[in-house]
C-alpha cells in the first residue's frame, strides 16, 4: 500500500506485518545507539495543522532513527493561518521533493484528499485528523496490548468515555476486530455515534458491569466543553459514572491493563492513582509509539516504489 | 504491505514448493548432501578454534534467515570441543542494507546479541552463501551500532563469487564456481525441510542470496 | 420581421410525431405535414416537444458573488438545461430583501433574455430569521415576487414563520422553506447514520427536516395558507407530506435532481463534490423520493443549482462550500432516474418540470402546455442519445457538478424563448 489513511486499510496479515516490525525495532531502541540508516536521504514532512506536540514528536524521533530528513510544517503562525489552502500547501510540499507526508489535521478526511486529489506524489500518512481516524495510534495501543497479553484473538477491550468525537476509538475498533479482539465501547448514549450499531464492536452504557470481564480497558479524554452542548449534565456526574478510579480499578481481573491515549484529564476520565497504577501502561504507550512510527515509515518507505498493490479504490472523478 | 522476501505462515510454502521444483528439475545439480553439511560445518568449527586458540572471546552471530541455524550448529560443535564460549546471536542487517530501494519491502529478521556483549570479542559471521559481499558489508555496519569487536571473521558455507566488494571469507564450507545467472539455494531442516545445497539456473525474482 | 420556426417530426410529450410552428411568439400551427413557408426549419424526427422548463428553485450568485455565477452565465446554462424560467433565490449579497434588489436581478434577466428571471424574495430582513422585510413592497415591485424564501437557512421562528405565512395571503403569496431546523444541524456534515459514523463527519439527521416539514403544514393548515417546502430529501418527510395532501393542507414540495439519483456513499470519497444541502441520503431515501415525485406527493423537480468556484471546492470536506450545479443536467438526470425507470412518462415530466412549478409560483407566460396560441416557450428533447458531462464544457461559470466523467441519457437540441430560439442544435443563441 502507499498510504496509511485508516487502521481498516490493514488486513489481519498487513497489520501483523507491522506489529512483528515494529517488535523487531523496539530491540534496536533498547540498544545505546538509536540510528538506522535506512531511510538516508529521504525527506519525511509532518505537516501539522492542528497542534499536537506529543504525536509530532513521535513521528519526528521515528523519522530521525531512520534517518530520514524531517521537515517540520506548524499550521500556527504559517501561511495556512494567512488562509493559504490545503492544495497549496500539497503542492509546495511536492515541489519540496517530501517522499511521505505525516499530516494531522481537525478536518475528518483531509489526508485521503491529500492522498487522492493528484495534488501530490508522496506518501501520505493520518497522524489523525478529525473525528475519523488516528490508526497509527490504535497500532501502539495494539502493539503494546499484544507485549503485556500475547495474540489479541478472544481477547476483551472496553473502550471508555467519548467515543462519538473520538478517532482513536474508530480505528481501534477497525484495527482490534482485524486482529480478534472483542471490543465494547462504553459511553453515556449521548456521546455514541447513531449508526455505532453496524460497528464490529458491542456497546454498554454501565461501565461497571463490563470491567470484571476486560482484559484491557482504553479511557478516552473527554472534553469539558462537551458538557456545555449538553453530552452530559456535568463533569462530576460524568465522572462518576464513566470516570476509572481506584475502586473501580478492583474490579478488574488481575491481568488486565489500564491504557490512555493522552492527554489524560486527571480526576475527569481516570483518577490520579489510576493512571499512576502498576496496571497502567500508559507511558509504555508513548515509547511503543515510536516503534510503530519507525515500522510504518519503514513498511512505506524503504522498499522499491510501493510495497505491494494500491488497495485504494480508484477515485471516480478527475477534477473538483 | 506483503514483503516479497522471506515472506512469514503461509507464503513460505510457496517458496517451498518452487524451490522443491527447481530442486528436481533438470537444471538443478546437487552439490552438497546432508552428511556433506555436516562435515563442512565440523571442519569449519575446528577451523575457528584453530584459528583464535579456543572460543572463549569468540562470539558468533548468524545473519538471517539460513545464517542463525547454521551459527546454531557451529556453536554446538564448538562447545562439544571447548568448555567456555563467548556464545552465539543473531544480526539482522536489513535496516543497514544499501540495496532496499531495489527490491519490495523485506521483513526484518530477528536481532538477538550474548548477553556478555561483543566489545573485545571476536565476532565471526555466518551466513549460508557468500556472493556479491553487500550483506557482509551490511553486516559490519550492523555491528558499529552494537559495539566494538577486536575482531570480525566471516564463515560461510558455500563462497559462489562474484563479489562486487573488497570482501572475503575466513572459513569456507566449499568453494562453488558458479555462472551468473545460476542460483545456490541452501535447504536446511528447520527452514525448508530438507538438507541440501544445488545449484539451479534462472534465478527467481526476490530469492537470490548475497 | 418576427421570427419563425417549424419543428418537423417532433412529438408533443413523446406522442405522436407531428409539425409544430412557432410563430408571434406562440404556437401558431401543429398538424401534420405543414410547409411553414419561410420559417426555418428545424428536423425534430424522432425528439420529444416539452413546454419550457420552469425552475422554482436556482442561486444566480449576483449580486455579490459574480466569480460563481451571473445572471448572464446562469441563464445561458438555464436555456442550455431546456429551461425558459428560473426563480432566482435571494441569498445574494447584499439579499434580496428589498424592492430594489429584487428589482434588479428581475431587469438583468430581462437584459440577458434568455430564460426568463423571476426573483424570489427573502423572508427576513438580511434573512437573519429575527424580522419581516418587507415582503408587500416585494410584492408591489416591478419584479411582482410571490414566492419568499429565506433559503439557506430556514425560517426556524415558529411565531416568525407563522406571521410569514399569514402575511403573504394578502398577495398570494408562498413561503417556500428551507427545512432545517438549526440546533439539530449545528455544524452538519453529511447524512446522519451508520456512514457519518465510521466517516467522522458530523450528521445531518433526516429529522430536522422532518420536523420542520411537520410544524410548517401544521402551521399552513393553521393560518389557511400556501407553504412550499424547498429540497426535499428523505423517506419520513414524504411520509409527512403524503398525510398533509391527504388532510387537503396547502402544501407543495419540490425534489432536486441529485436527490434523485445519488446517494451518501459517494461521501466516502471525501470529495466536497459531492457536498451538498440537504445531504445526499441512503439508497431508501431516494426510492421514497422517486416514488414520490411519480405519485404527486412531491409536486416538482427544482435543481437547487448552486453554483462555487473551485476554490471553494478544492479543499478538505469540512472547509468546502456546500451545493452542486444542477440547470444543464436536470433533465438528464430526470430521464434516467424517472423516466428510463418507468415511474414518470414525457407528460408527466412536463407536469413536474414545467406546469407545476410555473403555477406554484404564480408565473404567468410559463407552463402554459402545448396548444395552439400557447405561448411558444417550450423544448426540444431528443433521449435517445447520450452524453459524457465535462465539467470543462458547462456553461455555468462554476465546475461544481457531481456527474463529472459519468455518462447521462438525453441531449437538449433546442429552447424557445416566445418563439425566439435561446438554443438550437444543442448550442446557445
Amino acid at each position: 500500500m502507499k498510504h496509511l489513511l485508516s487502521a481498516g486499510d490493514l488486513d489481519r496479515d498487513e497489520a501483523l506485518l507491522v506489529l512483528e516490525t515494529a517488535e523487531k525495532l523496539r530491540e534496536l531502541a533498547d540498544r545505546p545507539i538509536k540510528k538506522l540508516p535506512t531511510l538516508r536521504g529521504r525527506t519525511i514532512v509532518n505537516l501539522f495543522f492542528e497542534d499536537s506536540t506529543r504525536t509530532r514528536i513521535s513521528f519526528e524521533a521515528a523519522a530521525k532513527r531512520l534517518s530520514a530528513d524531517v521537515i517540520n510544517f506548524s499550521a500556527k503562525g504559517s501561511s495556512v493561518e494567512k488562509g493559504e489552502s490545503l492544495k497549496d500547501t500539497a503542492l509546495t510540499l511536492e515541489a519540496m521533493g517530501a517522499d511521505a507526508v505525516v499530516v494531522r489535521h481537525q478536518s475528518s478526511g483531509a489526508p485521503h484528499r491529500l492522498a487522492h486529489s493528484g495534488w501530490i506524489q508522496s506518501c501520505v500518512v493520518n497522524a489523525g485528523d478529525g473525528s475519523h481516524e488516528h490508526p497509527t495510534q490504535a497500532l501502539l495501543d495494539a502493539f503494546t496490548m499484544r507485549r503485556h497479553l500475547g495474540a489479541l484473538d478472544g481477547r476483551r477491550v472496553a473502550i471508555v468515555g467519548d467515543v462519538l468525537h473520538s478517532r482513536v476509538a474508530r480505528s481501534n475498533v477497525l484495527l482490534l476486530s482485524t486482529l480478534g479482539a472483542e471490543v465494547t465501547l462504553v459511553a453515556p448514549p449521548t456521546l455514541l455515534p447513531v449508526g455505532v450499531e453496524r460497528w464490529t464492536c458491542a456497546t454498554s452504557y454501565d461501565l461497571d458491569a463490563v470491567l470484571p470481564k476486560t482484559d484491557v480497558v482504553m479511557m478516552l479524554r473527554v472534553q469539558r466543553e462537551r458538557m456545555n452542548a449538553a453530552f452530559f449534565p456535568s463533569a462530576r456526574e460524568y465522572s462518576r459514572r464513566y470516570g476509572l478510579d481506584a475502586a473501580r480499578m478492583a474490579a478488574l481481573p488481575e491481568h488486565a491493563l489500564v491504557m490512555h491515549p493522552g492527554p489524560m484529564n486527571r480526576g475527569m476520565e481516570i483518577s490520579a492513582d489510576v493512571a499512576d497504577s502498576t496496571r497502567s501502561v500508559i507511558v509504555e504507550q508513548v515509547t511503543n509509539g515510536v516503534a510503530i512510527r519507525m515500522a510504518v515509515l519503514y513498511l512505506l518507505l524503504a522498499g522499491a516504489g510501493s510495497a505491494v498493490d494500491d488497495t485504494v479504490p480508484e477515485q471516480r472523478r478527475g477534477r473538483a | 504491505m506483503t514483503p516479497a522476501h522471506d515472506p512469514p505462515g503461509k507464503a513460505k510454502a510457496a517458496v517451498g514448493a518452487s524451490r522443491a521444483v527447481t530442486v528436481q528439475g533438470e537444471a538443478a545439480r546437487s552439490v552438497l548432501d546432508e552428511a556433506d553439511i555436516a562435515r563442512a560445518l565440523t571442519r569449519i568449527a575446528h577451523e575457528i578454534l584453530e584459528r583464535n586458540k579456543g572460543a572463549r572471546e569468540v562470539v558468533l552471530l548468524g545473519i538471517p534467515t539460513r545464517g542463525v541455524e547454521l551459527a546454531r550448529r557451529i556453536g554446538e560443535r564448538i562447545s562439544a570441543v571447548e568448555g567456555s564460549f563467548g556464545g552465539v546471536g543473531a544480526l539482522d542487517v536489513t535496516m543497514y542494507r544499501d540495496d532496499l530501494r531495489l527490491r519490495p519491502t523485506r521483513v526484518l529478521g530477528h536481532t538477538e546479541i550474548p548477553e556478555s556483549g561483543i566489545d573485545g570479542k571476536v565476532v565471526v559471521l555466518v551466513d549460508d552463501v557468500l556472493f556479491s559481499g553487500r550483506t557482509i558489508r551490511a553486516a559490519l555496519t550492523a555491528l558499529d551500532d552494537i559495539g566494538r569487536p577486536r575482531a570480525v571473521q566471516l564463515a560461510v558455507l558455500v563462497d559462489r563469487g562474484h563479489r562486487e566488494l573488497p570482501i572475503r571469507a575466513d572459513f569456507v564450507g566449499k568453494n562453488l564456481p558458479t555462472a551468473a545467472d545460476e542460483r545456490v539455494v541452501v535447504s536446511l531442516r528447520e527452514s525448508d525441510g530438507g538438507e541440501s545445497v544445488v545449484i539451479a539456473k534462472r534465478e527467481p525474482v526476490g530469492e537470490g542470496t548475497s | 420581421m418576427t421570427e419563425k420556426f417549424v419543428l418537423k417530426g417532433v412529438r408533443p410529450l413523446g406522442g405522436e410525431p407531428t409539425d409544430v410552428i412557432l410563430r408571434d411568439g406562440v404556437i401558431a400551427e401543429m398538424g401534420a405535414g405543414l410547409s411553414g413557408r419561410g420559417a426555418q426549419v428545424v428536423d425534430a424526427e424522432g425528439f420529444i416537444l416539452l413546454p419550457g422548463l420552469v425552475d422554482l428553485h436556482t442561486h444566480l450568485r449576483e449580486p455579490g458573488r459574480e466569480d460563481a455565477e451571473t445572471v448572464e452565465t446562469g441563464t445561458l446554462a438555464a436555456a442550455l438545461g431546456g429551461f425558459t424560467a428560473v426563480f432566482a433565490m435571494p441569498n445574494t449579497d447584499p439579499a434580496a430583501d428589498t424592492a430594489g434588489v429584487v428589482e434588479q436581478v428581475y431587469r438583468l434577466g430581462q437584459e440577458a433574455g434568455r430564460c426568463d428571471v423571476q426573483p424570489i424574495g427573502a423572508v427576513t430582513v438580511g434573512r437573519a430569521g429575527r424580522q419581516l422585510a418587507e415582503l408587500g413592497a416585494m410584492a408591489d415591485s416591478a419584479a411582482r415576487v410571490r414566492v419568499f424564501s429565506d433559503d439557506g437557512d430556514c425560517v426556524s421562528d415558529a411565531a416568525l414563520m407563522r406571521r410569514a405565512l399569514e402575511y403573504v395571503k394578502a398577495f398570494d403569496g408562498l413561503i417556500a422553506q428551507h427545512a432545517q431546523e438549526p440546533r439539530l444541524t449545528e455544524g452538519a456534515q453529511m447524512n446522519e447514520g451508520a456512514l457519518s459514523a465510521t466517516l467522522g463527519l458530523a450528521g445531518w439527521p433526516a429529522v430536522a427536516e422532518e420536523a420542520i416539514i411537520a410544524r410548517d403544514v401544521l402551521l399552513a393548515a393553521h393560518v389557511g395558507s400556501r407553504v412550499h417546502i424547498c429540497h426535499v430529501s428523505t423517506a419520513g418527510s414524504v411520509e409527512i407530506l403524503r398525510w398533509a395532501k391527504a388532510k387537503g393542507y396547502p402544501v407543495t414540495a419540490e425534489v432536486t435532481p441529485h436527490h434523485l439519483l445519488l446517494t451518501e456513499e459517494l461521501v466516502a470519497s471525501y470529495d466536497p463534490i459531492y457536498k451538498v444541502n440537504p445531504p445526499l441520503r441512503s439508497a431508501e431515501d431516494v426510492a421514497a423520493l422517486r416514488d414520490a415525485l411519480a405519485d404527486g406527493t412531491i409536486d416538482v423537480v427544482a435543481t437547487d443549482h448552486a453554483p462555487h468556484p473551485v476554490e471553494d471546492k478544492e479543499c478538505e470536506w469540512s472547509a468546502a462550500a456546500m451545493g452542486m450545479v444542477g440547470l444543464e443536467t436536470a433533465l438528464a438526470v430526470v430521464q434516467q432516474s424517472m423516466v428510463d425507470t418507468g415511474l414518470l412518462d414525457w407528460a408527466g415530466v412536463a407536469d413536474r418540470m414545467s406546469t407545476r412549478p410555473a403555477r406554484i409560483g404564480r408565473l404567468a407566460g410559463h407552463g402554459c402546455g402545448l396548444d395552439v396560441g400557447a405561448p411558444a416557450n417550450v423544448t426540444v428533447y431528443d433521449p435517445a442519445a447520450s452524453w459524457d458531462v465535462d465539467p470543462a464544457q458547462l456553461a455555468s461559470r462554476s465546475r461544481n457538478t457531481p456527474y463529472a466523467g459519468r455518462t447521462l441519457p438525453g441531449r437538449v437540441v433546442a429552447t424557445f424563448l416566445r418563439g425566439h430560439a435561446t438554443v438550437l442544435d444543442g448550442k446557445p443563441q
